[in-house]
């Protein structure tokens, strides 16, 4: 998968299930996801989501805050699940 | 004069002169402080007096460095004679190590920690605030630059409780951590006394936990900027003031649980006695009462001795989601096996634990064990984790 596409979807994704008050366009890859006022609560539901899109799903050793924390590390944790499934 | 191993300072403290006497004061007023819901005046100087406030500061900063296991071990005796003196004790040591563990290199605070443990300071904090609706990682009020003050910082916080507010020599507040801020970006504030005007908006007139003294106020304050912790509170609450917070809340509640276990076999013991030969009826409700003890002591003992692997070994995990359902679990497991320890022994002493003022009384214990469902209510806790159990397999 093309990076850009990627980091579209995630952005998307951010967006709709986060619901953190900037838009993803304003975001930086490396922003700080709850600095932006991202809750607990809705970094499951971008869980879900990112689970559901990439057809993935994520170990409980990666569930932790960091993993979820920027646009850049969503994007290399899906990468490595991604590539456990090839 | 011959020198021996020193022994861990968590015992030394714990079986000094002073701090026994201060056990001894605590459980000499725990009634009138229950029923006047007044402060425990007598048995906090007493603590101070056996430096017990400060037990929690590494040495290296002049206090005692007590470890994490024995500091829930004081808590838990203190609050087997006071509840309120007991709760008081756990909440200081929750604001201690939100700052012992997070010093991140900042003079001011390591200075303050000399001052804590030399002056035997106590800490209330201020975390709830009215308009989050109790989210403990939410916050309304922000740090706020004064303007052409050359780096003092301002805020208003208005908090629906303050434990102990007005007792307190210093407050920990969280804050966002400027006016532009997310709500969940936030960071905490350690303020004097001297530097804040505390109106205080409601009174403490409760069923239960009545010498906590915790009334809310409105908070307005001014510091140097040095004040502000650089630490973002999301990594200070995970690390340590949840985990902090629940495994010493817990302790509190099991040493009120305890207590009324005891008074329950002390009341059986008697019955015993006054008809040898004959067991009394309600020794097997005792012996039951003694099997959910035994849980409720396993559950707490675990949760302490995990917490301390893993900020041990691996303080990462601290953050994951499985640690939050297991620590959230611990609360409401704990709070919920308080209240029915007591219950359980107000059914084993019967009129005599109903009634005040008798060896047997466990009215205070069960008033005292109710509010542990209800101090970040356990629905509250509930739905998280019914959140985090959507992504989380619990198999641990």
């Amino acid at each position: 998968m093309v990076q850009t596409d990627l980091n579209s979807i995630i952005r998307r994704l951010i967006k709709e299930q986060a619901k953190i008050p900037a838009t993803a366009s304003e975001l930086a890859d490396s922003d700080d996801l709850y600095d932006h006022g991202m809750t607990s609560h809705s970094s499951v539901m971008l869980m879900l989501g990112l689970e559901n899109e990439f057809g993935v799903e994520f170990p409980d050793t990666m569930l932790t805050r960091d993993v979820f924390s920027s646009v850049n590390a969503i994007e290399s944790a899906i990468r490595r699940l991604q590539q456990e499934l090839t | 004069m011959t020198v021996s191993t020193p022994l861990p300072t968590g015992y030394l403290l714990a079986s000094s002169p002073n701090f026994l006497q201060a056990l001894k004061v605590a459980a000499e007023h725990a009634d009138d402080v229950d029923r006047a819901g007044r402060f425990p005046s007598e048995a906090i100087q007493a603590l101070k007096e056996a430096a017990a406030f400060g037990c929690y500061v590494p040495a290296e900063y002049d206090g005692m460095g007590v470890s994490f296991q024995h500091l829930a071990e004081l808590t838990f005796e203190i609050s087997r004679r006071c509840s309120a003196s007991g709760m008081i004790f756990a909440m200081h040591q929750i604001q201690v190590g939100s700052i012992v563990h997070h010093l991140n290199a900042q003079t001011w605070f390591e200075n303050y920690l000399r001052r804590v443990a030399g002056e035997q300071r106590l800490i209330a904090s201020a975390t709830s605030e009215v308009g989050v609706g109790g989210d403990l990682r939410r916050s309304i009020a922000a740090v706020e630059l004064v303007d052409g003050s050359g780096g003092l910082v301002r805020f208003e916080k208005q908090a629906p409780t303050i434990s102990y507010g007005g007792h307190a020599d210093d407050l920990l507040t969280t804050l966002r951590r400027h006016s532009e801020a997310e709500g969940s970006d936030q960071v905490m504030v350690l303020t004097h006394k001297e530097q804040m005007e505390m109106k205080q908006t409601s009174q403490w007139d409760t069923l239960g936990m009545r010498g906590t003294c915790s009334p809310g106020f409105v908070v307005q304050a001014t510091c140097p900027a040095e004040q502000v912790m650089r630490v973002p509170f999301s990594t200070t609450a995970a690390e340590t003031v949840v985990p902090f917070s629940h495994i010493l809340w817990s302790h509190v509640w099991l040493g009120i649980a305890t207590d009324a276990f005891e008074r329950a076999q002390n009341f059986i013991r008697a019955q015993a006695r006054q008809s040898p030969g004959s067991r009394p009826p309600a020794a097997l409700r005792l012996s039951e009462l003694s099997t959910n003890m035994s849980q409720f002591r396993a559950f707490v003992k675990a949760a302490t001795a995990e917490y301390i692997t893993l900020r041990e070994g691996d303080p990462k995990q601290l953050s994951t989601i499985g640690y939050a359902v297991r620590i959230n679990n611990l609360k409401i497991a704990a709070s919920e096996a308080a209240a029915e320890a007591a219950q359980g022994a107000l059914r084993v002493c019967g009129i005599a634990g109903y009634r005040n003022g008798t060896p047997y009384s466990v009215g205070r214990h069960l008033r005292d064990s109710l509010s542990a469902g209800l101090m970040i209510a356990n629905d509250r806790i509930h739905s998280t984790n019914a959140t985090l159990l959507l992504v989380y397999r619990d198999s641990k």
